[in-house]
């Protein structure tokens, strides 16, 4: 799927990793869509960048740790009362593995 | 104009409150009424906080009362963009996804303003998670431009500005990931101010782009930012990716003029604007050259590549991070027979029209075959772009530009073609990538009475000379009329 030729299927194929349902209308825009944006993209692809590393944030991250120190956390039952579905003090969710349990 | 009225400096409330001349309920109960008068047209808010705002303003009043210090915005009403978490209290991202949403804390700026006495008064209004340039992608509709009801205020950050300029609020916080906070703040002609990545805590703001997003102040003038700023920044130990030394202070550099100051006004952020845009940028520059700063021109070509690594770099993030909503732990849930077809259908009917997009575009970026040639390659793009501007703060210790390239566009203009409308952000998106602070200063008007923005930019942890050389502008500026939708 080159960038400025991006199909139906391979939208379709996108908005399942993206765990989307689109309709066939959705999947035909978003195709024509997401080619302009990617022909955009696809001009950095031109620029030499070779030996350069790349950013993957502004700031130099390292690992930030804290005392290991008991502290309160949030409620569980005011964090369970945004839940959809709760059962027994969990997240309740539909089958998993394709069985019911 | 009566103490406490809607319309007067945060400063002045705030001071009026501490000497005990007008109480915060009152001050309180002012803009809410503007807000329940003129909001209807508006509609920067999505939600008002009558209640809690209420006894927000008592609490300050009782330490009024008691004689303890109240805090510095002792009674100012501040309206927070609502991608900010607010315990129990609606947190939308004006999205059907979070719909009924109640976070379980405060997000730290909010914490840190309530502590300052401010009083939260309401959630205003965004494009979808943020995502727009226009707050066109509200689930909730849109809102108007102060200026011109038929215009679009800008976006992401839309209702925060549009109620500063509406004198609805006196101060509101807005999130920055390419121009969110200083692209509807140059439309609706208020100050908006995107930090350095790092001096304000993320904790609590609903994530889209993370190692782009920062919170900062949308105000009337640049004191009332220097202000907000110093209240909201600084260390916090809940957002691992905040720096751990204090933010710069800024208040305290507002006086000290720019004579000396070199600046760097940029050829690739004034040619692409609009005449009328690029005349003021000019006009403000030489505004700083009459207060005796050294004004030269620069070319940055670098900058033009900003706008396609932004629009991979900033979907990539998105479509991690958005990946959160999949009907489990919160916000809606469309039920079906598997766990996968329950996450999908949940996202078909939460999600807009653009945040589907993004996600789309960020996990085509992010797939197999393609990580290369789109994710990471804008990723060393972002490289050489901190390059390029690192060189240029060799040169210079501020940089001037256009905050966008055309003034407030047409409601409905560009929602048919997502590059038309991601165009407005080409001039912000350098500083995101880079994480540099930069500042929109309202700048007079084009020719139809639209308010131009003008922005200043600067290196990493540069606040103070920023703001030193943001309110030498604002001085200079030509006055710009009061919007026609405005608090009475």
């Amino acid at each position: 799927m080159a960038g400025d030729h991006l199909t139906r299927e391979d939208a379709a194929y996108v908005a399942r990793l993206a765990r989307i349902d689109l309709s066939d209308d959705e999947l035909g825009l978003y195709a024509q869509q997401l080619a302009t944006v990617i022909g955009h993209a696809a001009e950095l692809a031109a620029l030499d960048t070779e030996g350069v590393e790349p950013t993957a944030h502004p700031l130099p991250l390292r690992n930030v740790t804290r005392a290991d120190e008991p502290r309160p956390s949030l409620d569980r039952a005011e964090v369970l009362a945004q839940a959809p579905a709760v059962e027994d003090g969990r997240f309740r969710v539909p089958p998993i593995l394709g069985e019911a349990p | 104009m009566t103490p406490g009225a809607p319309g007067a400096p945060a400063l002045e409330l705030a001071r009026s409150v501490r000497a005990g001349s007008v109480s915060a309920g009152e001050v309180v109960e002012r803009h809410l009424g503007a807000i329940d008068a003129v909001d209807g047209e508006l509609h920067a808010f999505v939600t008002v906080l009558h209640e809690s705002a209420r006894g927000e303003a008592a609490a300050v009043d009782r330490r009024v009362a008691a004689g303890e210090d109240p805090g510095p915005l002792a009674g100012v009403p501040v309206a927070i963009k609502d991608n900010m978490c607010t315990r129990g209290l609606p947190t939308t991202c004006s999205s059907r996804i979070l719909g009924g949403w109640r976070p379980p804390y405060d997000a730290t700026a909010v914490q840190r303003l309530r502590a300052a006495g401010a009083v939260v008064i309401g959630k205003t209004n965004l494009d979808e998670f943020a995502m727009g340039s226009s707050t066109e992608n509200s689930a909730f509709g849109p809102t108007h431009n102060p200026h011109d009801p038929t215009r679009v205020p800008g976006g992401s950050s839309g209702g925060s500005a549009a109620a500063v300029a509406a004198g609805l609020a006196p101060l509101a916080l807005g999130s920055d990931t390419g121009g969110s906070i200083r692209q509807p703040a140059a439309l609706c002609g208020v100050v908006g101010m995107k930090p350095t990545y790092g001096t304000v805590s993320r904790y609590g703001l609903v994530a889209f782009a993370s190692s782009l997003d920062q919170i900062g102040p949308i105000t009337a003038t640049v004191a009332e930012s220097a202000v907000l700023f110093d209240v909201i920044g600084g260390h916090d130990p809940m957002d691992s990716t905040c720096l751990e030394r204090p933010a710069p202070r800024t208040v305290s550099a507002l006086d000290d003029g720019v004579e000396g100051l070199r600046v760097g006004l940029v050829a690739e952020l004034v040619d692409g604007a609009d005449e009328a845009v690029g005349a003021r940028v000019r006009q403000a520059a030489e505004v700083l050259a009459a207060g005796g700063a050294r004004v030269d021109e620069i070319s940055i070509p670098e900058l033009g590549h900003g706008l396609p690594a932004y629009y991979v770099l900033a979907p990539a993030e998105a479509s991690s991070n958005l990946s959160r909503y999949d009907g489990v732990r919160y916000g809606l849930r469309v039920e079906a027979e598997t766990a996968e077809a329950m996450n999908a259908a949940t996202r078909a009917a939460g999600f807009g029209p653009e945040v589907k997009r993004r996600i789309m575009l960020g996990t085509y970026a992010l797939s197999a075959g393609y990580y290369d040639a789109y994710y990471r390659q804008a990723q060393k793009v972002r490289t050489i772009i901190i390059d390029a501007l690192g060189a240029a703060y060799q040169r210079f210790d501020v940089l001037l530009g256009a905050t966008t390239p055309t003034t407030a566009f047409a409601l409905g203009a560009k929602v048919d073609d997502p590059w038309a409308m991601y165009l407005s952000d080409v001039c912000t998106v350098p500083s995101n990538l880079a994480g540099h602070p930069a500042i929109s200063i309202p700048f007079g008007t084009d020719g139809s009475g639209l308010p131009v923005g003008v922005q200043v930019l600067a290196p990493s942890l540069g606040e103070a000379v920023m703001f030193q050389v943001a309110v030498v502008v604002e001085h200079g500026a030509p006055v710009i009329a009061p919007p026609r939708i405005r608090a009475a």
